[in-house]
């Protein structure tokens, strides 16, 4: 493994090459140009706020600002995840040309396909901060964590990318079941409600690797509180494991892309 | 490090046959029925074939290796594995440097970006720096011959003009070791030319070259040694000249059997001044001999001879009707005999020297021998091309602009001996 991410370092710059291109086409090819970053993150947002507007009703408790600031906050990763996925599921089967012509690493164009969605991502944050500064939350020593929190985020979202895309060019229905799953997932994930709105038992919903990320984003962010450091090391620990197993498993399949694809 | 740049020890690779599965939808009922049918699991083997058989060669730094064969004979697999993005199923190969392949060179393209872009785009693929691109790019840009259209989404490009660009990136690579398959099919002769001029830089500047192509010419051209394959075997490994009169020589030179036909070619022979020869000087004379048979009665044929190019080309062709004879009637048995005099203006090269008997209105066709038998021509002049027209320099020298429209010659040429 070390002497492989040693070449993929090698070829870093043809890593933000690919990336540099897949954003260049997207903003190239639409009309709402930088609209399109923004536009899933505003709908999850809106229909964010007839939940929490339900909840508050049900509850008869008030629907306050730091509510939708927080479904706000958490549902730009969200968006950033489902995005993501959904691109590097046909990174591989996308470049046919590239995948059986050239060589070079290929877990370049799930990686790729990440950090061109990582764009879209910061574009969409770019819009969050006007709205968190509007919405007068505020700063604290505890911004510090979100880096850590998106590092970590961004290596499972690879992981998870290196897995699917291979897997999709081995067998092309993978993306439908990977797509049920994006559709879903947003059930079984803190980013509409917040863990602590389903009591005790809101802990199993922990389990998924992503929700102590966007929970500690939205206590890092909204409620100026250091995140759970244990639930973020299981998030960080579930994060490695995926991410090497998919490089170990992706870099095993390699060879045989080019003849199967 | 060793003065071996490439080499291959016992390459084989294997293929499957037939459609695989490539869905969950088709796998999991395949697979739960295998379990119960394990009779199954042996027609897989019968599915699978080899496309490359106990290939090895070596190739120096340096040199120049091609490798020819027929359509299917693995050319493209053993370059696919030798540049990694296959995998062999036995074997080892070794290759020491850089390794570049002008395999598809718009494989990198997108097409929606403007030829700057992916002049950039292409490059990094192609394992370039940035830094490396930049400092190449009014090179790239010169070679490409599309000035005017560099900021201007590729797909708004003609197919030439795609290849061409396509070309010119790659073509400044700098690799220690160029893989070239059959890129040299695009874009107008011109081009062409200017590709083989680069390709021929790249050789001399000490690069070490394979070269696949199915134009012998230009094979010939660049390397000095030769790989045959055929079917997955290597055939031979030898200078050029030769593998390329092996590999013209195995073609299919009779279309249909013998037996069928009302009149067939019996004899050919291809004779110098002094005795029977196929090597011949530029320039000189030959005298082909052809026999020809009737099992049945035939009327008014003509004997035809063309000849061919190393790319398949005919550039010669002539016939006893267009010579001036009588057409020829033969009764059952009987034979005819003519003989041809040529004046060989033909530049150094193989030649196929093909033989036809045709009804002299050319409407319909009994027998031919393509090609009958290869003529293998020398020259010490330094021309290229297919014919020589024995060119001599008469008159040069620098012009005085001042003088008028007239060059002024300041001097006769020596003539070179």
């Amino acid at each position: 493994m070390k002497e492989e991410l040693k070449a993929l370092y090698k070829y870093r710059e043809l890593l933000y090459m690919i990336a540099y291109r897949d954003i260049r086409v997207r903003y190239k090819q639409s009309i709402m140009g930088f609209f399109w970053a923004i536009l899933m993150p505003i709908l999850i947002v809106m229909s964010g706020v007839v939940v929490r507007y339900a909840y508050a009703l049900a509850t008869h408790a008030p629907l306050k600002t730091s509510d939708i600031a927080s479904v706000a906050i958490k549902s730009v990763p969200w968006a950033f995840v489902v995005s993501s996925i959904r691109f590097t599921c046909n990174s591989l089967t996308g470049n046919r040309d590239l995948v059986v012509k050239v060589y070079f690493p290929k877990e370049i164009f799930p990686m790729a396909a990440v950090l061109a969605c990582l764009f879209d991502f910061f574009v969409a944050y770019a819009a969050l901060v006007v709205l968190l500064i509007f919405m007068k939350i505020g700063t604290s020593i505890y911004l510090l964590w979100v880096p850590v929190l998106l590092c970590t985020l961004v290596l499972l979202c690879m992981g998870i990318g290196m897995l699917v895309s291979a897997a999709s060019l081995f067998f092309r229905d993978v993306k439908y079941i990977v797509e049920v799953f994006l559709t879903f997932g947003i059930f079984f994930t803190p980013v509409l409600y917040d863990v602590s709105m389903l009591g005790s038992r809101g802990k199993w919903l922990l389990l998924n690797p992503i929700a102590p990320l966007l929970e500690g984003l939205n206590t890092a962010i909204a409620h100026h509180q250091s995140p759970d450091v244990h639930w973020y090391l299981y998030s960080l620990g579930f994060s490695l494991v995926v991410f090497s197993s998919g490089f170990v498993l992706f870099k095993d399949l390699e060879p045989a892309f080019a003849e199967s694809i | 490090m060793s003065d071996v740049a490439l080499r291959m020890e016992h390459i084989y690779k294997k293929f499957r046959k037939g459609e695989t599965y490539n869905s969950l939808r088709d796998l999991l009922p395949a697979m739960t029925g295998k379990m119960f049918r394990a009779q199954e699991l042996n027609a897989d083997d019968k599915r699978e074939f080899w496309a490359l058989q106990d290939m090895s060669f070596e190739v120096k730094h340096g040199q120049a290796l091609a490798i020819i064969g027929r359509n299917g004979a693995g050319k493209s697999t053993a370059l696919k594995i030798l540049s990694r993005i296959m995998k062999p199923t036995k074997g080892r190969m070794i290759v020491n440097g850089r390794l570049s392949a002008l395999i598809e060179v718009t494989a990198g393209f997108h097409p929606d970006l403007t030829g700057m872009e992916n002049i950039f785009l292409h490059g990094t693929i192609l394992g370039m720096s940035k830094r490396e691109i930049q400092s190449k790019l009014d090179q790239i840009i010169a070679f490409s011959g599309i000035e005017e259209f560099i900021n201007t989404p590729v797909k708004r490009y003609s197919s030439g003009m795609y290849a061409r660009l396509g070309f010119a990136v790659a073509a400044h690579v700098d690799p220690e070791v160029l893989v070239v398959d059959e890129v040299l099919s695009v874009g107008d002769y011109v081009f062409q030319q200017r590709c083989m001029d680069r390709i021929r830089s790249i050789i001399k500047s000490g690069t070490t070259v394979l070269f696949v192509s199915h134009n012998l010419k230009s094979v010939t051209e660049v390397c000095d040694r030769a790989l045959l394959l055929e079917h997955g075997k290597t055939v031979m490994i030898d200078d050029t000249d030769v593998v390329i009169r092996k590999y013209l020589n195995t073609g299919p030179t009779v279309d249909t059997p013998q037996e069928n036909k009302p009149v067939y070619i019996s004899n050919v022979k291809v004779r110098g001044h002094d005795r029977e020869r196929t090597s011949f000087e530029s320039g000189q004379t030959a005298w082909v001999d052809v026999e020809i048979t009737a099992r049945e009665r035939v009327e008014k044929v003509a004997v035809v001879i063309w000849l061919r190019d190393e790319t398949q080309y005919e550039i010669f062709n002539t016939s006893t009707e267009r010579l001036g004879c009588a057409p020829i009637t033969l009764q059952p048995g009987q034979s005819y005999r003519c003989s041809f005099e040529l004046t060989l203006n033909v530049a150094h090269g193989t030649f196929g020297l093909c033989v036809g008997i045709h009804r002299y209105d050319l409407q319909k066709s009994y027998d031919k021998q393509v090609p009958a038998t290869l003529l293998f021509i020398g020259s010490t002049m330094a021309v290229r091309g297919a014919v020589n027209c024995f060119p001599k320099i008469v008159e040069q020298g620098l012009c005085d602009a001042e003088a008028g429209e007239r060059p002024v010659y300041i001097d006769q040429p020596t003539q070179r001996s």
